[in-house]
């Protein structure tokens, strides 16, 4: 296995941010620190698709930039919706403990 | 590989550990803004001007301004006593150690086939624009539609409805 190309180096620093995220989402208690670590995963997510748009055939065509573009926009209204819904719970249940949070009637 | 590439690597890297490992959560929101700066660094390493700035206007502007907001709302920079770790904490880093073993393998273990490897592709704001209002003016209007439900359904699932609340 020869030195690692540039692609592969974002490819690899892309893939290390995402197991972070996901292992935020997975072994955190606080709703919020989940949310921190979905959050992750998405920018993760987005410089996958910058780095192959930067070393792909065409990136005059703009399809990789265009897509984490919309990306990010996607990914902010998915942390307002979802900071809302926790606020929401915890004006319930006083708490935003996900391991106490074992019911779904409100 | 470059010098620039692994110092914000190293950069990144250590602020989304500490966004995922630190105990108060208000130090949690502040090292996701780190993160968020080193992968904002990373796309314009990479030539994407217009996603660095933007990443740093919606990501470090507002996503991390609205988590500070919500941890300071709902009192979560309290450490609780039983601890900030989940109890399947073992579970969930053994996935995440797999997840990345598997992504790494398949990077490491590919050939790259992409051949633009020097060349800088140059891109700028205009012909940005001129592709948002052509090619991709539907998915544009998409996410106006997306943005403007997601704000009025954040505004009416966090608005507190008085006598309803328990």
């Amino acid at each position: 296995m020869g030195p690692i190309t540039p692609l592969q180096g974002y490819l690899l620093l892309a893939a290390l941010i995402f197991a972070i995220g996901l292992a935020g989402a997975l072994t955190r208690r606080n709703a919020i620190l989940v949310l921190i670590g979905i959050e992750l995963m998405l920018n993760a997510a987005n410089l996958n698709l910058i780095a192959f748009w930067r070393y792909g055939p065409h990136p005059e065509a703009l399809t990789g930039m265009m897509f984490a573009i919309f990306s990010i926009a996607v990914a902010a209204a998915e942390a307002a919706v979802g900071l809302g819904l926790v606020i929401h719970i915890y004006r319930f249940t006083h708490t935003t403990d996900i391991d106490q949070m074992n019911r779904m009637k409100g | 590989m470059t010098i620039a590439f692994y110092l914000i690597a190293a950069i990144t890297i250590a602020g989304a550990l500490a966004a995922v490992l630190l105990r108060n959560t208000v130090h949690c929101a502040l090292a996701l803004t780190v993160a968020f700066a080193g992968l904002a660094i990373a796309f314009l390493e990479l030539d994407a001007q217009f996603a660095g700035f933007a990443q740093i206007l919606v990501y470090i502007g507002a996503v991390a301004i609205l988590v500070v907001f919500a941890i300071l709302l709902t009192r979560g920079s309290e450490t609780p006593k039983e601890g900030v770790f989940s109890k399947s904490w073992l579970a969930g880093m053994a996935i995440a150690a797999m997840i990345f073993a598997v992504l790494g393998w398949a990077v490491l273990s590919s050939t790259s086939a992409l051949p633009n490897e020097t060349a800088r592709p140059a891109v700028n704001v205009l012909q940005i624009g001129n592709a948002l209002m052509g090619r991709y003016v539907l998915p544009l209007e998409i996410v106006a539609v997306l943005l403007t439900s997601a704000l009025i359904g954040a505004v009416i699932v966090a608005r507190h409805e008085k006598g309803s609340a328990k």
